[in-house]
């Protein structure tokens, strides 16, 4: 079974690289797009308690939405194809990118941000260089949270033509074709670990020296 | 929502396939867990390896579990419940055991100093107590089970995802949308009906 779908591959290895590529491709986007509104969105409410209540119970209640119900709604929308799947998808990455924002701030203590007044940073100051440094590993831990989900979540994009590697799984499924559904399901299951792997190791190093746990 | 008055009967049979596939999965998983946090809670070694385990079997892809577990056990209900057991491990191993941890050294200090056994503590004190914790990981993992159902539907496990896929295949939206918006009603009004149970819990802790 392995051996068959190892020649599969060999022998469609362009097909292959391209389904790869794109799954890579929806898969940062739609991530990048979500840091790009979730972070500033994050920074911007977690100073005002009620803001921030409001955004935590919004993104709470998106994080329960199932995936594949999600990426079906977009589809009568806006249609099928690589786009709808990106909305779908940055949709998918917002909540825990926004919660982990908002949580890293709050969570900065107020002693040290009294301090840094007290030496006269300006509030832009305090938030640059003291509030963001110091959130910065929590904020990382959404970002890894949501790039595990967005790749996984692009199999699913296949569903509504987003292409990826789920292609492989969704016709082998179909024609019953067990070798076909691996050369889909082992390289996106190997993509997943090493997301969550690559997002560890950057989430560890960008921990500020003296905050790393020894 | 024409389509969903004409047909309320058949998103009323695929919302109840939807809440027993994920009951069945959820209970096992629920029993499982337990077990294996209890031993983890006492077993830093045990809790390490299990937690790796529970979670290395959290990052494979929805679809790509469901697929990889084709040829070991086919299609159908079988394969999406393992997937789904799988899946709530790393949750519920991980709240048991943090939340028998949890309890007060010196609340068990008390209990064994009044007689009770290790199993009567664990049953009469670690449980209760853990109670809230354990109650907040079945709610992620509630969670997390109905929303890989949607998926199983496409190993012919039924449930709502069922509408969906009929609906892209057949380019039914009225099909879509109901399969969809219920699937998301059922998570969300799960969602918020264990926190409300979990914060009477913690309130009657308090």
């Amino acid at each position: 079974m392995l051996a068959e779908a190892w020649h599969y591959l060999t022998t469609h290895l362009a097909q292959f690289a391209t389904a790869f590529g794109v799954h890579v491709a929806i898969s940062a986007s739609a991530l990048a797009l979500a840091a790009l509104i979730a972070i500033p969105a994050g920074i911007a409410v977690a100073r005002r308690a009620g803001a921030a209540l409001a955004a935590i119970n919004a993104a709470n209640i998106g994080r329960t939405l199932p995936s594949l119900a999600v990426l079906a709604l977009v589809m009568p929308i806006l249609g099928t194809g690589f786009t709808p799947a990106l909305v779908a998808l940055t949709l998918l990455a917002l909540p825990p990118i926004l919660t982990n924002t908002i949580a890293g701030i709050i969570g900065v203590e107020r002693d040290i941000v009294d301090a840094a007044r007290g030496m006269g940073m300006t509030p832009r100051e305090i938030r640059d260089r003291v509030e963001l440094p110091i959130a910065t590993p929590v904020i990382f831990a959404g970002l890894r949270t949501a790039a595990v989900q967005v790749v996984s979540g692009a199999v699913l994009a296949a569903f509504i033509g987003g292409g990826g590697l789920g292609d492989f799984i969704t016709a082998g499924i179909a024609m019953m074709a067990v070798p076909l559904l691996l050369v889909g399901a082992i390289p996106v299951t190997l993509l997943s670990l090493a997301t969550d792997f690559l997002f560890g190791m950057l989430e560890r190093r960008l921990t500020p020296r003296g905050m790393r746990a020894k | 929502m024409s389509w969903f008055l004409r047909n309320w009967d058949q998103v009323a049979i695929a919302l109840w396939e939807h809440v027993t596939i994920s009951l069945t999965a959820l209970s096992i998983a629920f029993v499982l867990s337990l077990a294996i946090g209890i031993v983890a809670a006492r077993n830093e070694r045990f809790y390490a390896a299990a937690l790796a385990v529970a979670g290395f079997l959290y990052t494979i892809p929805t679809l790509a579990f469901l697929a990889l577990l084709i040829p070991v056990v086919g299609l159908g209900r079988t394969n999406a419940i393992i997937a789904m057991v799988a899946f709530s491990l790393l949750i519920l191993i991980r709240n048991v055991a943090i939340g028998i941890r949890n309890v007060p050294a010196e609340v068990v200090d008390a209990a064994r100093g009044m007689g009770m056994s290790a199993a009567q503590i664990l049953a009469r004190v670690e449980l209760p107590l853990a109670l809230p914790i354990i109650v907040a990981g079945l709610r992620v993992a509630a969670v997390t089970v109905i929303s890989v159902t949607v998926v199983a539907a496409y190993v012919n496990a039924g449930g709502l995802g069922t509408l969906i896929f009929n609906g892209i295949a057949g380019d039914h939206p009225p099909k879509i949308w109901a399969g969809a918006l219920a699937a998301c009603a059922l998570a969300v009004s799960v969602d918020l009906a264990l926190s409300a149970v979990e914060r009477s819990l913690r309130r009657a802790r308090a």
